[in-house]
């Protein structure tokens, strides 16, 4: 079992010590390509989280069956089965999900944030504390996606949850939030450079809080001479 | 053999081993999800053609079952396929009124685009969906009809409206036009269109004969 303490320190890291996103800065690939608009952020966001649990749990099950020097092509070999069947599931059961989604749901295997969390993390720890860890992960990631994607979509449509009606039918549509009517459109934001531009932003951000908060803790305790 | 040899074939036979076993494993976890989700994957793709097919070629247009009236081509420049694809004739009251191709426009900005063009009896398109793509997400995606309306530009156009050389992109000097930032997808569309309707012109006697049944001869 898990105590409250670990429960909490694994979804602080995952969420904010090393968040994938914006501290490992792993996985990119699909978290610049998918990151114009929020649906397409959370939807990715959710589905490589689900694949980051699946796989953490069926790697940390094995662990002990698997040799050292044969790990990485067992656990590619686990991921790569475990996305193909979340992408015919998805195909199955949410088609229009995976229509917007499309390649970007096989992509999720060549992923380095689930390897790495695989490798470094499941690899070496009980199955619920690695499920727990990947949850944590792969929520940190879909919150920096959904960040991303709302301010590449404002900036770049003047919207939010547009393609909304692709996930939850044509009666969603309804939801799609015009915040600037009338918007000319920025295509740097849609592009590619736009989220670059808008990660290092974020980055950015992020390294401002941390060393705020590090001068703050600072000065709250005098170092004796 | 020396006892070091032995210890180092025993090591890789092991390892060799158990990486078929998790293969075997993978491998029977695939083909079971595959084998449940097969059918409903077919039937949801059989629905979405021909929910597709009503959206090229307006219902009223015809009275026959389109799907039915299936056909095979071979492989055409034209429709720029490498490989038999389908065509669909309509006929309303038995009389040839329209036809849905299957094209590929090959020179795409990532790949293959996969189109459905409606074109009725008198060689006027009446609908061009892409059914699938690998453009840009984002940026060439638009031709996608669930991203935005671009693609229904083509309605009513023909081989003689506008004229050939005008069947082009804006920025080409042509009569489509297309968006800043992604020629190339819009390009390779115009141009499948233009061909589809070249193969039409070739074969609309073959389609209007009235024998159902022998596909078009090259």
């Amino acid at each position: 079992m898990m105590t409250m303490n670990e429960f909490r320190s694994l979804f602080h890291n995952g969420l904010v010590k090393q968040n994938t996103g914006l501290v490992q800065l792993l996985g990119l690939c699909p978290l610049l390509a998918i990151s114009n608009n929020v649906i397409n952020a959370l939807s990715l966001g959710l589905a490589t989280m689900l694949v980051m649990a699946a796989s953490s749990g069926a790697v940390s099950g094995v662990r002990h069956f698997v040799p050292h020097e044969i790990r990485i092509p067992v656990f590619v070999l686990i991921i790569a089965a475990l996305v193909t069947v979340v992408d015919l599931l998805m195909n199955a059961y949410i088609h229009p999900l995976y229509l917007v989604l499309g390649i970007f749901i096989p992509l999720i295997t060549t992923n380095c944030i689930v390897l790495a969390r695989v490798d470094a993390f499941a690899a070496k720890n009980r199955p619920l504390h690695s499920v727990v860890d990947a949850i944590a992960m792969g929520l940190g990631l879909t919150l920096v996606l959904i960040v991303l994607g709302g301010m590449r979509e404002l900036a770049g449509q003047g919207t939010l949850l547009s393609g909304i009606d692709l996930v939850f039918g044509a009666d969603a549509k309804q939801f799609v939030l015009h915040v600037l009517p009338n918007y000319q459109g920025f295509l740097l934001a849609i592009l590619p450079p736009g989220a670059f531009i808008a990660l290092g932003l974020l980055i950015a951000a992020n390294n401002w809080n941390k060393a705020r908060a590090e001068q703050r803790a600072r000065t709250a305790i005098p170092v004796p001479a | 053999m020396t006892p070091q040899a032995r210890l180092a074939l025993k090591n890789a036979l092991r390892t060799g081993v158990i990486l078929f076993v998790f293969a075997l494993i993978g491998t029977a976890m695939l083909a079971f999800t595959h084998d449940r989700t097969e059918p409903t994957i077919t039937r949801g793709q059989l629905a979405e053609k021909r929910a597709l097919l009503g959206q090229v070629l307006p219902a009223k247009l015809y009275d026959n079952d389109l799907l039915a009236a299936q056909q095979s081509v071979p492989p055409d420049d034209l429709l720029g396929t490498r490989q038999a694809s389908a065509l669909w004739l309509a006929r309303r009251g038995g009389e040839f009124s329209g036809v849905v191709l299957e094209a590929i426009a090959p020179d795409g900005y990532s790949g293959d685009i996969a189109m459905l063009i409606g074109i009725d009896a008198d060689g006027n398109v009446t609908g061009v969906r892409v059914t699938a793509h690998r453009e840009t997400p984002g940026l060439g995606d638009y031709i996608d009809r669930a991203k935005s309306a671009w693609i229904d530009q083509f309605a009513g156009k023909s081989l003689t409206n506008p004229e050939p050389k005008h069947w082009k992109v804006a920025k080409d000097g042509g009569a489509f036009d297309a968006r800043a930032g992604a020629t190339i997808t819009p390009r390779a569309v115009v141009k499948a269109v233009k061909r589809a309707l070249d193969f039409f012109a070739l074969h609309r006697a073959t389609f209007a004969a009235p024998i159902r049944g022998q596909a078009p001869e090259k």
